[in-house]
């Protein structure tokens, strides 16, 4: 049974066409992963999907509901970690998760125990009472982190969780993760840039660039379509291999063609 | 319920943890009291106008209140710059008990600034004939307050960011603090600038105050309490309809 189905999903802000009439489904208790460029669309599609944007076209059924007309049911699906920066700068780390175990009506028994449990699991524990400010790049990320996994939603999404984590804290998450999706069937969508993580958790990847998905399988039949032997040889074929950035394209060109001339790589 | 109170709470956290924003918008009622209090002391009771430093006081905590109101409503831009917006628009609560909670915490804090602001004024020179009176004083402190968080939160919902800031400042909040009758009596004055007075908000919640602090309405109290009340659910309601449509 899918818990997220999306037909002809559309995005455009102005002229621009974010999102280009995509569909996929997403099963229940499923890990899966949107892997893309940069600006491909995976964090616009995520806003869709969350009611934080309203689609300009297609249509899209989480557990069910419809985010555009049954947006608070929708919410009270899904848990989420942004991509951007989403604390609360000036209250603490442990201020911060009381806010959103109160908005997600977490029990308060269940909630001091969490709250206790994901502080010293991201390793904050000693920074409890400190203000958001004062914390680095990577210890704000880990608090975004331990928030989004207090209540424990039907669906979790995951935009990037891991941007700028050490080698150690990307692997505890993910084991934490996987674990929860095994425990209580816990459905997750996530973003990533890092190919092996995706490898290692993900049960089916779809690939989206251009706002177009253009593959959508398991790790091996991603690998075996394109005739390659790891994932990011897989992703870079089936996404080419120019930097996405619009200023960069001509002066890919210009490397692409020294390339052709001389013979090199 | 414990929606609208952590949202309610957060507020006044941060209110009370930005010491610097505190003192900092002292400083202005405080010089304004003492230089036009002092100031235009002598003319005004020359004119038959009594004791300025009296009709004057209601006046400044009203502009102290509009501006941390408006101010504490425009704070929305900011949570929506900073990204912690997004964490309340996915929360499984509705809109309205968002709003709800926002404005009562922006309220909550231009109140206690008009507070301070009053006590402040009784070392200048401000005096109150009995302290029975307070209570009565603190709740049109408070309405106004409302209604001025949410016709801030209001207009914060349609812009992106601070870039519209002035504008708001120059355009609605300081013609709304000018022509409200809170530096002048509003008896007597010429048609444009009486109309103008009569539709401005404020002017009903310094009317309230300054009777019910130093004892002459102009509109009289069940007037000013009527409107004040209407226009809170007004601003609230649509406060509420703008924020909904917040996309981030
Ligand atoms: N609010 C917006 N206004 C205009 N354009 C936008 C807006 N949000 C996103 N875009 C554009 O839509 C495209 C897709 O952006 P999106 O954030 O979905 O990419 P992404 O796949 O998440 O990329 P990344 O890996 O860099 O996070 C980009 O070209 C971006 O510039
Ligand atoms: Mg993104």
């Amino acid at each position: 049974m899918s818990i997220i189905s999306v037909k002809n999903l559309t995005k455009k802000f102005k002229d621009f066409v974010a999102v280009k009439d995509i569909s996929f489904e997403v099963d229940q208790g499923e890990i899966f992963a949107f892997l893309g460029p940069n600006g491909a669309g995976k964090s616009t599609t995520i806003k869709m999907l969350t009611t934080l944007l309203h689609p300009d076209g297609g249509m899209i059924r989480l557990n069910n509901f419809d985010p555009v007309v049954q947006g608070d049911e929708v919410r009270r699906s899904f848990g989420i970690v942004f991509q951007d920066p989403s604390l609360d700068d000036e209250l603490t780390a442990e201020e911060n998760l009381e806010f959103h175990g109160v908005l997600y009506k977490v029990p308060s028994s269940i909630r001091e125990k969490r709250i206790g449990e994901l502080l010293k699991f991201v390793d904050l524990e000693d920074r409890r009472k400190s203000l958001v400010k004062t914390f680095s790049g990577g210890m704000k990320r880990r608090l975004e982190i331990a928030r989004g996994l207090l209540h424990h939603p039907k669906i979790l999404f995951l935009d990037e969780p891991t941007l700028g984590l050490d080698p150690q804290t990307r692997n505890h998450m993910w084991n934490y993760v996987v674990k929860l999706n095994k425990e209580e069937g816990m459905t997750i969508f996530f973003t990533t840039h890092y190919m092996e993580e995706a490898d290692k958790v993900a049960g089916r990847i779809a690939v989206i660039d251009h706002g177009k998905i253009i593959a959508v399988g398991t790790s091996n039949e991603l690998k075996s379509k394109t005739n390659t032997k790891t994932l990011e040889e897989a992703f870079l074929n089936l996404t080419g291999t120019t930097i996405r950035d619009e200023e960069a394209t001509s002066k890919d060109y210009l490397r692409m063609a020294r390339r052709m001339w001389t013979g090199r790589k | 319920m414990s929606t609208i109170y952590i949202l309610w709470l957060r507020q006044i956290k941060r209110y009370l943890r930005s010491r610097a924003r505190i003192i900092g918008s002292l400083g202005q009622p405080i010089l304004f009291l003492i230089a036009l209090g002092f100031g235009f002391g002598p003319i005004f009771k020359q004119a038959g106008g009594g004791n300025y430093m009296q009709f004057l006081t209601p006046g400044i905590i009203g502009m102290s209140i509009l501006f941390t109101a408006i101010f504490s409503g425009i704070e929305l831009i900011w949570d929506r710059q900073f990204g912690f917006l997004k964490e309340t628009l996915v929360a499984p609560v509705s809109r309205t008990q968002i709003m709800i909670g926002r404005t009562l915490g922006g309220a909550t804090v231009a109140t206690l600034q008009g507070l301070i602001v009053l006590i402040l004024s009784l070392f200048i020179g401000f005096h109150l004939e009995h302290f029975g009176i307070l209570l009565l004083a603190i709740v049109i402190m408070f309405m106004i307050a409302l209604m001025f968080t949410a016709l801030g939160t209001a207009i914060a919902s349609l812009l992106e960011d601070m870039q519209g800031f002035q504008l708001i400042m120059n355009f609605l909040v300081m013609p709304l603090f000018l022509l409200s009758g809170s530096l002048f009596p509003l008896q007597g004055l010429p048609k444009a600038i009486n109309f103008v007075s009569k539709i401005d908000p404020l002017s009903y919640g310094i009317d309230a105050l300054r009777g019910i602090l130093a004892g002459n309405f102009h509109f009289g109290l069940g007037l000013d309490f009527l409107i004040l009340f209407l226009l809170i659910i007004f601003f609230i309601a649509i406060g509420t309809f703008l924020f909904r449509r917040i996309q981030v």
